[in-house]
Parts: C-alpha cells; sequence; structure tokens
C-alpha cells in the first residue's frame, strides 16, 4: 500500500488557512454595506427605483454566493472525503430493503457524486449485491440533496428552510427507492450490467490521507467547481436581480403564490428538462421567495432541476434501459410534485 | 516501463488527472505510457465506483480525487512493493 510523502509544510500551511479564514468573515460582513454603498453612493442610482433595487441585489448576491460557495464547498467536501461509496457500499450490501433504502438515502447526502460516476457506482452497487431500489435511493438523494444547496439555503434563508429541503429530499429518495423495488425492474438493468465480475465488496483499499492532503484536495476541488459553474451562477444572479427590480409582486403571487393550485405542476415541469448548478437557482429562488412565491413550490423548482439532468440521464442510459429510466424519471417527478404540495398544505393551511 | 491507467468517463477531472499524469511521468524521469480508460465494466472491474481512478502497472493508487503531478510523480518514483 502507498502512502503520500511529499511537501507536507506543516506549520506555515495552517498558518495560510487560518488567515484565509479571517479574510472570509471580513468579506462577509462588509459585502452587503459595501453593495449598498456602491450602488447608491457611487453609482447615480435611488433605492426604491426598479433598476436601483436590481443592481443593489447583483452586487450584494455575488460576494455573497461566492463567499458561500468557496466556504462551504470546501467544508463540505472536506467531511464528505470520509464517507467514499467504496466505503458506503459495504455498509449498505447485507441490509434488508427498508432499512436498506433509509440507510441509502442517507448516505447520498454525505456522499460525494460526480455525474461522471454515475455509472461506475450504479455498477459497483448492484455488483456487491446491493438491492436495485436501495442503489436507486442513493442515486436519488444524492444529486438532489446537494451540500450546495443545503448550505446556500441555510445561510441566506436560515435552518428551517435548510432543514425542511433535505427532509424533502430524503422522503423523495427513500419512497422512490422504495417503489422502484417493489417493482421489482431488475430486468431492465442492462444484462452485461449482472455479467460483470468485479472484486467485489470489500476489496478496494482503503487510501491513507492526512489532514494536510485532505484540505488541499478539497481547496482545490472548490476552486475548480467554482469556476465551472460561475456562468450558471452569474445568470441566475442576474435573473435573480431582474425578478427583484423589475416583476412585480401581484404577478407572482397570482401564478406561483399559495393560491395558485398549478403553481407546483408548473415549476416542475419547467425544472425537469433544466440543467442547472443548484447554486445557480439559489438566487432566482431568493428573489421569488421574496416576492411571495410559496414555499413549497420554490423546494420543488429547486428540486426538480436538481435532481435530474439530462448529463445524468444520459450517462445512465449505459446501464438502464429506456423504460428503467423513464420509470426513475417519473417517479421522482411524481415525489417532487407530491413534496411541493404537501409542505405548501403543511405550511398554508 | 510502467503503465498508468486513468480511468473516467472523460469528465473534467479525469481530464485533469491525465495531464497530471503525464506531467508526473515527466517529472520523474521514468518509462510509463499513460492510457485513458472510458469502458465503466473496466473501471469496475478494478473495484472503483469514484472517479477518476488512478492505477500504476495494475495496482490501485488513487481514486475519486486528482492527485497532483508531484504525488504522482512520488508514486511513479517509488519501487515496486511485492
Amino acid at each position: 500500500m502507498t502512502t503520500l510523502a511529499v511537501r507536507r509544510t506543516g506549520f506555515p500551511f495552517w498558518l495560510g488557512v487560518g488567515a484565509a479564514v479571517v479574510a472570509w468573515l471580513v468579506a462577509w460582513f462588509i459585502a452587503a454595506p459595501l453593495a449598498l454603498w456602491v450602488a447608491f453612493e457611487l453609482l447615480p442610482l435611488e433605492a426604491g427605483t426598479p433598476l436601483g433595487e436590481a443592481v443593489a441585489f447583483f452586487l450584494y448576491d455575488v460576494p455573497k454566493v461566492l463567499l458561500l460557495m468557496f466556504g462551504i464547498i470546501t467544508v463540505v467536501t472536506l467531511v464528505r472525503g470520509f464517507f467514499p461509496p467504496e466505503k458506503v457500499r459495504g455498509a449498505l450490501a447485507g441490509r434488508g430493503e427498508a432499512v436498506g433504502t433509509v440507510a441509502a438515502a442517507s448516505f447520498g447526502i454525505v456522499t460525494p457524486f460526480c455525474s461522471c460516476s454515475a455509472v461506475p457506482l450504479f455498477i459497483g452497487f448492484v455488483e456487491a449485491g446491493v438491492p436495485l431500489g436501495v442503489t436507486f435511493a442513493f442515486l436519488i438523494s444524492s444529486p438532489m440533496v446537494n451540500e450546495v444547496a443545503l448550505v446556500l439555503l441555510w445561510g441566506l434563508f436560515g435552518p428551517a428552510i435548510a432543514l425542511i429541503y433535505m427532509a424533502a429530499g430524503l422522503s423523495v429518495a427513500i419512497l422512490g427507492g422504495l417503489v422502484i423495488g417493489r417493482l421489482h425492474m431488475e430486468r431492465y438493468v442492462e444484462d452485461y450490467v449482472w455479467q460483470l465480475r468485479g472484486p467485489g465488496t470489500g476489496a478496494s483499499f482503503e487510501m491513507k490521507l492526512t489532514w494536510e492532503d485532505r484540505v488541499r484536495d478539497s481547496w482545490s476541488y472548490t476552486k475548480d467547481l467554482v469556476r465551472r459553474i460561475l456562468p450558471y451562477i452569474l445568470v441566475g444572479i442576474g435573473i435573480g436581480a431582474f425578478i427583484h427590480g423589475f416583476i412585480p409582486t401581484d404577478l407572482v403571487m397570482a401564478v406561483a403564490g399559495p393560491g395558485n393550485p398549478l403553481a407546483v405542476p408548473i415549476v416542475v415541469l419547467l425544472g425537469v428538462p433544466l440543467y442547472s448548478n443548484a447554486a445557480g437557482t439559489i438566487p432566482i429562488v431568493q428573489a421569488l421567495l421574496g416576492k411571495g412565491m410559496a414555499v413549497g413550490t420554490t423546494l420543488a423548482f429547486m428540486m426538480a432541476v436538481t435532481a435530474i439532468s439530462l448529463p445524468e440521464l444520459i450517462i445512465l442510459k449505459k446501464v438502464m434501459k429506456p423504460r428503467l429510466l423513464a420509470v426513475f424519471v417519473a417517479i421522482v417527478t411524481s415525489g417532487i410534485l407530491f413534496v411541493g404540495y404537501l409542505f405548501n398544505f403543511l405550511i398554508y393551511t | 516501463m510502467k503503465t498508468i491507467e486513468v480511468l473516467g468517463p472523460g469528465c473534467n477531472n479525469c481530464a485533469r488527472l491525465e495531464k497530471n499524469a503525464r506531467e508526473a511521468v515527466a517529472m520523474a524521469g521514468v518509462e510509463a505510457e499513460v492510457v485513458h480508460v472510458t469502458d465503466p465494466r473496466e473501471i469496475v472491474a478494478h473495484g472503483i465506483m469514484s472517479t477518476p481512478g488512478l492505477v500504476i502497472d495494475g495496482k490501485v493508487v488513487s481514486y475519486g480525487r486528482v492527485p497532483s503531478a508531484g504525488d504522482i510523480a512520488v508514486w511513479l518514483s517509488e519501487p515496486a512493493t511485492p
């Protein structure tokens, strides 16, 4: 077994980490006052005007969202590094259906999961004898209960909304997994998956990583991720700013407020085919909530955008026959609709 | 000559890993060929589920992360373990 033995610098590294944390805190607290100052003192804009409000929103939101992303993704990636799917698979393999499904959905939250890993992950789970429904519970919860979304929600709306989102995502994953398990769709998995010879459970070695390795990994991953999703974020904030400044509250309330029973299907239909990183949806969600969009409807929109993405479906098509894929999409969509209505019901009646 | 396999379907991280691997070969000054494996069946055959994975001479040395060229160079310079 190999171990890493390079450039572990020790103290200077941790000093740098400390300095970064301080810089982050400073930036966090001056973001709002600075944005207002730039919008209304430096630029000839006025508070209360559509353009003024839109620009202020944009200037305030960009640094906030960027700071949240950098801070949170780094920390969460660090934690997730302790739960690689290879380890989780071993824990899920022997379990009964109900327990396994709940466990899988829960693990899905903490396990790092890049869409490109979808196929090896699926195959790996199935091969190890993890029941199909349990595997799906993991596949559903992992991208949907996205750590970025959770933490942005926490940072912008407080712990209540974040926890509600997490509970909603878990419910959809567990119910979806149980239903798919009941349907016994094993024959709709591509045949070659069942014939694969792999090392099986527990054969993967465990990598030895120091804390410094882990922090460096997390930071490097974060930088790369933020760079890649920056366009989505900026577009999202732009749209959010526009909504905040220019869209009248009455319009949003009419279409997507608690009073419109069709709001949930509308946003889910919009969200499913959309592909955006969860982070890009947050500013839009922020603006819409501010304009009176119902909470359940908002959650449904976020989940619809993040749970199913076209690139992921294309990748999964390699291991699932079209019928299974269709069932997967149908169940997740139904679950999201249900959760949207449920939360609207719970909160507004 | 060493064989280095980069396991992954070709996303961003796999591309970075391949780049780091090639750099590492140059840094370590060893003779090695770098192969990018994208077939999911082959990837899973190594017991890996989180891509990208790195295999040197048939042994899995990393998965789920992108080690730097420096780290890979160290692995390349280590004598083969029995």
